[in-house]
């Protein structure tokens, strides 16, 4: 995904943000999402946390199971429209602590797809700037519309939430829930 | 538990749901001993605020006695508290700053879609007041749970009773806010329109911290006797014409700084569908946006404005060449309630503030839906009702 961050003849806005439609980035999927958000912690503590994917489902709503393998390979199971699951198998291709993770996935992915998470010091000392980037291919036919449903529109919404949810957590050790009762709460996470 | 429960315009009942139980380790459940019917509360009731949901508790002035207590909370049970109603996390930039109303972490990170969309970042989350601010339960029922409880919450001391330090929840705080937005100056002359809670807790601030006038503004007579037993001047606006009144009171200069305490009064709304709606209800839209048109033109050049007064959403006719011209300040934002509380809560303690002489009813809480009724048809005489989970109804008949 070098692309994506190449500026030549740009503004200094993420192309993220682009009026473009049409842009296409990553080397899997032809559709872009991404989002900063600012988390009042040390780049360091954030990059371990995340990098340990077995953490990721406690504020990814979406992710059913992530499953580590060897050489930096993850098997991913996630929730999709109509009570069913999309799995991929991931590869990590950048990997600097405290900096970047990177991956795509393999061959045979449910919904290719590969993104970025870059976390930099934040200015004037706010801790640090986690930026999520995910490109993706939505499938066609008839299960396509329905990932679509949820990859289409659903990537950019999951995005925003899981950061927000990453920040809650990282920042006040809990992520917020207006429930008052167990069961409650997991009717919202279901 | 019996809890206060939302289900449609004046349709509000007592039910039977679930306790609250401990969910995050920072939480702490209040068994409620005292709660406030808030002004705007009433919009709740009216039926103004979208994003209501059939059997939302309501309720955001508490306090009560700690019962539960996650692992990470500091409180311990037994303890008094009284509960802020902005919901902080207390670490985040926000937080560190003491902007508690503006927390990134009080809302659940669905609900912060819609305050994204409609004020350009989201608020802090708030009790028992619809699910635009969070969808959390209020406290007007007996048991609430309070979420980060480490930093919300503060500890009353023995022997002091609740009606001493309920308001320290919402209105006192609001009202020293208030004051202390108008960059009050000695020798000031101040104005304030709106004699609620608030007003008044703003009149009462305004003297503490070096006003020399101030000039309160409002209709209902019983709310202008309670604001001149402070030293405040009155204007009634239904007997006098404001604006001429504010000049000749200040020798043609106008007040050094206005406080606008009528707004909406409604705790985070939103929005122009909110907007419309009341404007086309009835003629509170403009009556109620006339207040802080009017608090800019008779403001005198170069003073200062402070909004305690909620606004969700866009305001026609916006003086805005005037306020402009004339280099006034505006001030004004929710409540960064756990800011003042410690301060405050010393004030009362050392009685330079009593907070008592505002509550004009006590009910148990099985009676709130009159409360409510009262409140809503009688502004005069009812200035503050207080609920009482714990008072049997025969005492109360």
């Amino acid at each position: 995904m070098g692309d994506v961050l190449d500026r030549t003849g740009r503004d200094d806005a993420p192309l993220t943000t682009s009026k473009d439609g049409d842009f296409a980035g990553g080397d899997r999927g032809n559709s872009l999402t991404g989002k900063t958000v600012t988390i009042n912690r040390p780049r360091g503590e954030l990059y371990e946390f995340w990098r340990d994917f077995s953490n990721l489902p406690s504020f990814m709503d979406n992710i059913v199971s992530v499953e580590q393998l060897d050489g930096g390979r993850s098997h991913w199971v996630v929730k999709a429209p109509g009570d069913r699951t999309v799995e991929w198998t991931s590869t990590i291709t950048e990997d600097r602590a405290g900096e970047v993770i990177a991956w795509t996935s393999e061959d045979g992915a449910d919904v290719p797809n590969s993104g970025r998470i870059e976390f930099r010091d934040a200015p004037g000392g706010r801790g640090t700037w986690v930026s999520a980037t995910i490109s993706y291919d939505p499938p066609g036919g008839v299960i396509g519309k329905i990932i679509a449903k949820m990859f289409q529109r659903e990537p950019a919404i999951q995005a925003r939430r899981d950061l927000r949810r990453f920040k809650q957590l990282m920042e006040t050790g809990e992520v917020a829930t207006a429930a008052w009762t167990r069961k409650q709460l997991d009717e919202e996470k279901a | 538990m019996r809890a206060l429960t939302w289900h449609g315009k004046h349709d509000v009942r007592v039910d039977t749901v679930d306790d609250p139980e401990i969910l995050n380790p920072r939480d702490a459940i209040i068994k409620i001993t005292s709660t406030a019917i808030c002004g705007s509360d009433l919009h709740l009731y009216d039926g103004f605020i979208p994003t209501m949901q059939a059997g939302d508790i309501l309720g955001h002035e508490f306090m009560g006695e700690v019962v539960e207590t996650g692992p990470k909370s500091t409180l311990q049970k037994g303890q008094r508290v009284v509960v802020p109603f902005t919901i902080a996390c207390g670490s985040c930039f926000h937080c560190s700053k003491h902007q508690y109303s503006a927390c990134d972490n009080g809302l659940p990170a669905d609900n912060q879609d819609i305050g994204q969309a409609a004020y350009g970042q989201p608020m802090a989350g708030l009790f028992g007041y619809s699910h635009l601010t969070g969808g959390y339960a209020g406290g007007q029922a007996e048991y609430v749970r309070v979420p980060f409880s480490d930093v919300g919450p503060i500890v009353i001391p023995d022997g002091i009773e609740d009606d001493k330090v309920l308001f320290l929840s919402d209105i006192l705080p609001t009202g020293w806010q208030a004051a202390e937005n108008a960059g009050i100056e000695p020798g000031d002359t101040v104005a304030v329109w709106g004699c609620g809670p608030v007003g008044l807790f703003a009149v009462q601030s305004a003297f503490l911290m070096g006003a020399e006038r101030v000039i309160a503004i409002d209709h209902f007579p019983r709310r202008l006797e309670l604001a001149r037993n402070f030293g405040a001047e009155t204007i009634n606006f239904e007997e006098s014409k404001t604006y001429e009144a504010l000049m000749e009171m200040t020798g043609g200069i106008g007040p050094d700084a206005c406080i606008d305490s009528v707004g909406l009064e409604a705790h985070g709304l939103f929005a122009d569908n909110v907007w419309d709606q009341i404007k086309v209800s009835t003629f509170m839209g403009t009556d109620r946006t006339h207040s802080i048109r009017q608090a800019i033109l008779a403001c005198r050049k170069g003073g200062r404005i402070s909004m305690p007064a909620v606004y969700g959403g866009f305001v026609d006719k916006f003086p805005l060449g005037a306020f402009m011209e004339k280099g006034l300040t505006l001030k004004t934002g929710q409540t960064s309630v756990q800011h003042y509380m410690p301060a405050l809560l010393n004030a009362i303690l050392e009685e330079k503030i009593d907070t008592t002489f505002l509550i004009s009813h006590r009910l148990p809480l099985e009676r709130a839906p009159d409360g409510y009724q009262m409140f809503h048809d009688k502004q005069n005489e009812v200035t503050k009702i207080v609920l009482k989970p714990g008072m049997d109804l025969a005492e109360a008949a």
